[in-house]
């Protein structure tokens, strides 16, 4: 199959129906794309090739009688290995579940797999998702398939390679404080994440738990905007799953954007952002006044917090859910357990990677006594402040366009010796974490090195749509390429 | 602020975490710079300000709650079919109380 790496959801529908290739020819190509090239690109931790091509020809045989498909019919789909696929190791790139089976789906895999998608693997990612380049995978690191000595971004470094290497045209990621929508820009993908709550979390393994979102990559917007009308909803299994009814996006697509009101913080472009990624911003921020829209500029006073909020935050919630890895019921036992209070610490210590450890440490730090109203409470105020900012501002505008991170993929190596250095990279993603709101990284560009560099559409709560068409328009005048 | 590393024994012991004094040196330092850093949120005051502990009740969508009903829930065996060690249809621990 000579144009797989390019395929998209609309061309596999229409592929399949003019019987070009079948969806068990398309999950053989994603398999054999990704397993030849896993043992330098690091992508995957696992495959499934019975369950694809099972699914693939159930796809096929649904398809030869002339019945009903859904929207992901036969589409090669690769998932974050913090995602529960029943029957298939889900190991959160950690030591701790190297062996772990899910014993139920998550609802959003449910979801894929009714409208038809077909799962090939599960994609390697930073340890419990807490990291932004991949490089804390307890078990080896993901190569950029643009820039092989380079990081693909984290957490969700594996499903953003997958589909900027062109093994599968779409993947499910997740995002706490960046990790979809970073390495999508990273890696030259679109990644979205959606409103809080938009999609369940059920199943997702939790960090941080008013954080965690289940999102899209791809390489067209469409393909993002048909993902997500797939797995939004309201779902019984997650509380927090919103109860607003889910549109379909990728219908209601439209690529006129004129008259929309586009801000831009002032906040996002000061110290620290790299000149060349400024620059890919600005002139992409110019595309899209070029298609019709209001440039409006707004500030968002709190951004400067937002790092130090972020995580107080979700080192606490992380704490909290992490207490559940105890040796005893589906987690690996260290062979020192004589004693009961043993195995917790010594299956906890030997489980655990030095990421995840540290942020145990400082989460159980900051709700420990006597320090709860410092830090905790103090945190959760200063969400309160930063949630305020961007209320102001969708006050005045339709969307917020910035940079994702202050630089391109960095080497591998070259920032793992300082965590600090590391967190402040991840600014102008954690506002939008802290706040609930949408938002979604588009490529606008390539740095003089050949690096992609992502921009962000950011959407109040439940206006993907918004975020959709500014992303679609953008990509059809052109912008992916700068 | 200066992080002990008494403390950060104490906190590893509350997160039943077993570390080599090693690692506990390297954590104090790393706490150390964080909370340091994170201390920047004092410039804020912040007496008035509602601490947000739910997202979707400013943005809507909230109103999730639902019956209290019995629903389907798994057999015993699947939900233990990753545990290290089972027996009987039990989770296998060693032993708390001597007889």
């Amino acid at each position: 199959m000579d144009n797989y790496r390019e395929l998209t959801i609309d061309s596999i529908r229409e592929g399949l129906k003019n019987k070009r290739f079948s969806a068990r020819e398309l999950a053989q190509e994603g398999l054999r794309t990704a397993r030849a090239e896993n043992a330098s690109s690091g992508v995957f931790l696992s495959f499934c090739e019975e369950k694809a091509l099972r699914d693939a020809g159930a796809v096929d045989r649904k398809l030869a009688v002339g019945e009903e498909v859904g929207a992901l019919a036969g589409v090669p789909t690769a998932v974050k290995d913090v995602i529960m696929t029943e029957g298939l190791k889900t190991t959160c790139a950690s030591r701790m579940l190297e062996n772990y089976v899910a014993s139920y789906s998550a609802t959003a895999v449910k979801a894929i797999e009714a409208a038809g998608a077909v799962i090939v693997g599960k994609t390697n990612c930073d340890e419990f998702a807490m990291g932004s380049s991949n490089e804390n995978s307890a078990f080896y690191p993901v190569r950029n398939p643009a820039a092989p000595d380079r990081v693909p971004g984290g957490s969700s470094g594996g499903s953003a390679a997958a589909v900027a290497a062109g093994h599968t045209p779409i993947a499910l990621g997740s995002d706490t404080g960046g990790s979809i929508r970073q390495p999508a820009s990273f890696c030259g993908t679109v990644g979205v994440m959606p409103t809080y709550g938009r999609v369940s979390r059920f199943g997702l393994v939790a960090f941080a738990s008013s954080l965690d979102h289940i999102g899209p990559f791809s390489r067209t917007v469409k393909d993002s905007a048909t993902l997500l009308g797939a797995i939004a909803g309201r779902d019984p299994n997650d509380s927090t799953s919103a109860a607003v009814p889910a549109p379909d996006y990728a219908a209601a697509l439209q690529a006129d954007v004129a008259g929309l009101r586009v801000g831009v913080p002032k906040e996002y472009f000061a110290e620290g952002l790299q000149a060349e990624v400024g620059a890919k911003i600005e002139a992409g921020i110019e595309k899209l006044q070029s298609l019709g829209c209001e440039i409006v500029a707004v500030s968002l006073p709190h951004t400067e917090y937002a790092v130090a909020g972020y995580y107080l935050i979700c080192t606490a919630e992380a704490s909290s859910n992490l207490a559940r890895y105890d040796g005893a019921r589906y987690s690996r036992r260290s062979e020192r357990s004589e004693t009961l209070a043993d195995m917790y610490r010594n299956s906890r210590a030997e489980g655990f990677g030095a990421e995840v450890t540290r942020r145990i440490i400082l989460g159980t730090y900051v709700l420990s006594a006597g320090y709860y109203d410092a830090y905790y409470r103090k945190a959760q105020q200063v969400r309160a402040l930063i949630a305020r900012d961007f209320a102001s501002a969708f006050e005045k505008v339709d969307a917020i366009v910035g940079p994702v991170s202050p630089f391109p993929a960095f080497k591998i190596g070259e920032k793992a010796g300082d965590p600090l250095q590391m967190y402040l990279a991840d600014i102008y993603t954690i506002t939008a974490s802290l706040a609930g709101i949408a938002g979604m990284s588009v490529p606008c560009g390539k740095s003089s090195e050949g690096l992609p560099i992502g921009m962000q559409i950011l959407t109040n709560h439940f206006r993907e749509q918004t975020m959709f068409n500014l992303g679609h328009s953008f990509e059809q005048a052109g912008g992916f390429c700068g | 602020m200066k992080i002990t590393e008494k403390e950060v024994r104490y906190i590893a012991g509350l997160a039943n975490l077993s570390l080599s004094d090693d690692d506990i040196r390297r954590y104090a330092a790393d706490m150390e710079q964080i909370l340091e850093y994170v201390d920047k949120l004092n410039e804020l005051d912040t007496s008035t300000v509602e601490p947000m502990v739910q997202v979707l009740s400013a943005a809507g969508g909230a109103d999730t709650l639902r019956e209290d009903a019995l629903g389907a829930s798994y057999a015993a065996d699947k939900a233990l079919q990753s545990a290290p060690l089972s027996g009987a249809g039990h989770f296998k621990v060693p032993r708390v109380i001597e007889r």
